[in-house]
């Protein structure tokens, strides 16, 4: 069951004529790994950023078509697109979290950094805070190497640990999808075999859409591919039948790396 | 040959270092023999009255106090709007009316808050010299704070509102305290600017012989004192106006190096 249904959906950066992504229609499957892959520029980052609208940050996006969310506690479909009030953008994101390319620690305490979406949710209870944050830095496969330095600045971390701090982070506030945008392009052979591991032990909570650039990576942890080519979807599928038996030609020639 | 031109060019630019590096070492010289000859620790004790520069230092203090008080915080929130809030043209022409202001000579800014406030209220006042000495700060400040949140990581930003943070919750809570270093080291450098500043005190807050902690008369101040000693004519006038010169001078420097030394234990 998708968690996630994007529907003819179209967006244009602001102060450009044609959209960086046309008429996709797409579901983002629940507890799932869905990878998008596609040379640079196709829009899968575009794409990603839509489901959040973190594109929002910056005014004069244009969205059309929809992008519908499960809601888990009313059970209904709720188009995205819609939201207009800041309070209904701050749910939205607390329901469908972000990891970047680059890991993104806040300047403050490793403890800080977790609960800091918590405290913003309106968690105070210092006991259920503690709680919260120390089963996020487990499920974020972290606990045992910061247990004793929770109140250390989260600066001083190599930059796997400070990837998976920012998974633990977005993990804590218990979203129901995670966005990750390249969570492993700046990030050496072993933090990204962690990563890999850590994705697919979480998708047993969460439904999760990966960027990547990586095929081995998206074929390694995706159940569903989506290849993406200059704005267009062109071939949604099985992983496997993506990467085994491509229908077209054009995800053919860029799986076996004829271009891109 | 270009070996030669080399070796020309090397010879110019070392001169040059060497011609400018003494006359800043002259100066230093100068100030540190003729000031620590008048130096005397009951200088710290006396007012102005009695011949030391208690009152002047404490009012020297206040006056660039009062004005950080005044111009870190507007100019700390204009920075923050022109670089977080901020659209095109708007901001563009704040920041371009800032960056004028920062070179604006310091005696139009005196001359300034003597037309709009000391010949409106009737005479000199602390307040006045406060306030000019805001106004040179807040260009300053407004600086620091833009250019040092610009280099906040786009992403930093992202990241917080991902989380479900409104954006001044990210800009309070993360992009500041990621750019809090720098915008602390830049406010300490404006502050050591302006508490060495005569021109915008000269007829403004003017200075006072005596204790005093009424801003609402003139004030006792240390750079305009050393411009009234050094026009006296007895030579223990000159001598006070040396040695407050070089505690001017330390103060300024022990200001500056805090902030040197903020910057370079960034971790």
């Amino acid at each position: 069951m998708p968690v996630m249904k994007i529907k003819k959906f179209s967006f244009t950066y602001p102060g450009v004529d044609h959209p960086s992504l046309r008429n996709i229609t797409l579901p983002i499957e629940k507890n799932k790994i869905t990878a998008l892959i596609g040379p640079s520029g196709c829009g899968k980052s575009t794409l990603l950023r839509s489901m959040n609208r973190i594109h929002d940050v910056y005014s004069g996006n244009k969205y059309e078509g929809k992008i519908e969310l499960l809601d888990f506690e009313t059970n209904q479909r709720n188009n995205i697109l819609d939201i207009k009030k800041e309070n209904e953008l701050i749910k939205l994101r607390q329901q469908v979290g972000m990891i970047f390319q680059k890991p993104t620690p806040f300047p403050m305490s490793i403890f800080d950094n977790v609960a800091y979406g918590l405290r913003i949710a309106g968690l105070k209870n210092k006991t259920e805070l503690s709680d919260r944050v120390e089963q996020a830095l487990k499920d974020g496969a972290l606990w045992k190497e910061v247990h004793d330095r929770l109140g250390k600045s989260a600066m001083g971390l190599s930059g796997g640990q400070q990837q998976r701090l920012c998974i633990a982070r977005a993990v804590a506030v218990k979203p129901e999808v995670l966005l990750f945008d390249e969570p492993t392009s700046a990030l050496d052979p072993i933090s990204t075999g962690a990563i890999e591991e850590l994705l697919v032990e979480l998708k047993k909570d969460v439904s999760i859409a990966i960027v990547t650039h990586n095929m081995q990576q998206a074929s390694r942890i995706s159940d569903y591919t989506a290849f993406m080519y200059l704005g267009d979807l062109i071939e949604y599928d099985k992983t496997e039948n993506i990467f085994l038996n491509p229908k077209e030609k054009r995800t053919e020639d860029y799986i076996t790396g004829r271009f891109g | 040959m270009r070996l030669i031109a080399n070796k020309i060019f090397l010879v110019f630019s070392v001169l040059s270092a060497v011609i400018g590096l003494s006359f800043l070492a002259w100066i230093l010289i100068t100030l540190f023999i003729k000031g620590l000859g008048s130096f005397h620790f009951s200088l710290f004790l006396n007012d102005l009255i009695d011949g030391g520069l208690r009152n002047l230092i404490i009012g020297q203090f206040i006056l660039a106090g009062l004005a950080a008080a005044i111009g870190i915080p507007l100019g700390m929130a204009a920075g923050i709007y022109i670089q977080e809030y901020g659209r095109g043209r708007y901001a563009s022409v704040i920041r371009d009316l800032s960056d004028i202001m920062m070179s604006a000579p310091s005696i139009v800014i005196g001359a300034f808050v003597y037309a709009v406030i000391v010949v409106p209220t009737g005479g000199t006042s602390g307040f006045a010299g406060a306030i000019a000495l805001a106004i040179m700060m807040i260009p300053v400040v407004i600086n620091t704070t833009d250019n040092m949140l610009s280099l906040v990581p786009r992403e930093l930003r992202e990241a917080g509102i991902a989380l479900g943070a409104s954006k001044y919750r990210v800009i309070l809570d993360i992009v500041i305290k990621a750019a809090k270093v720098g915008i602390m080291t830049g406010i300490l450098l404006a502050f050591a600017r302006i508490i060495g500043e005569t021109a915008p005190l000269l007829f403004t807050s003017e200075t006072s012989n005596y204790f005093s902690l009424d801003l609402t008369e003139s004030f006792p101040s240390l750079t305009v004192s050393i411009y009234d000693l050094a026009n006296e004519p007895e030579e223990s006038s000159r001598d006070l106006a040396w040695a407050a010169s070089f505690i001017l001078t330390v103060l300024v420097l022990i200001i500056n190096l805090t902030g040197r030394f903020f910057t370079r234990n960034k971790d």
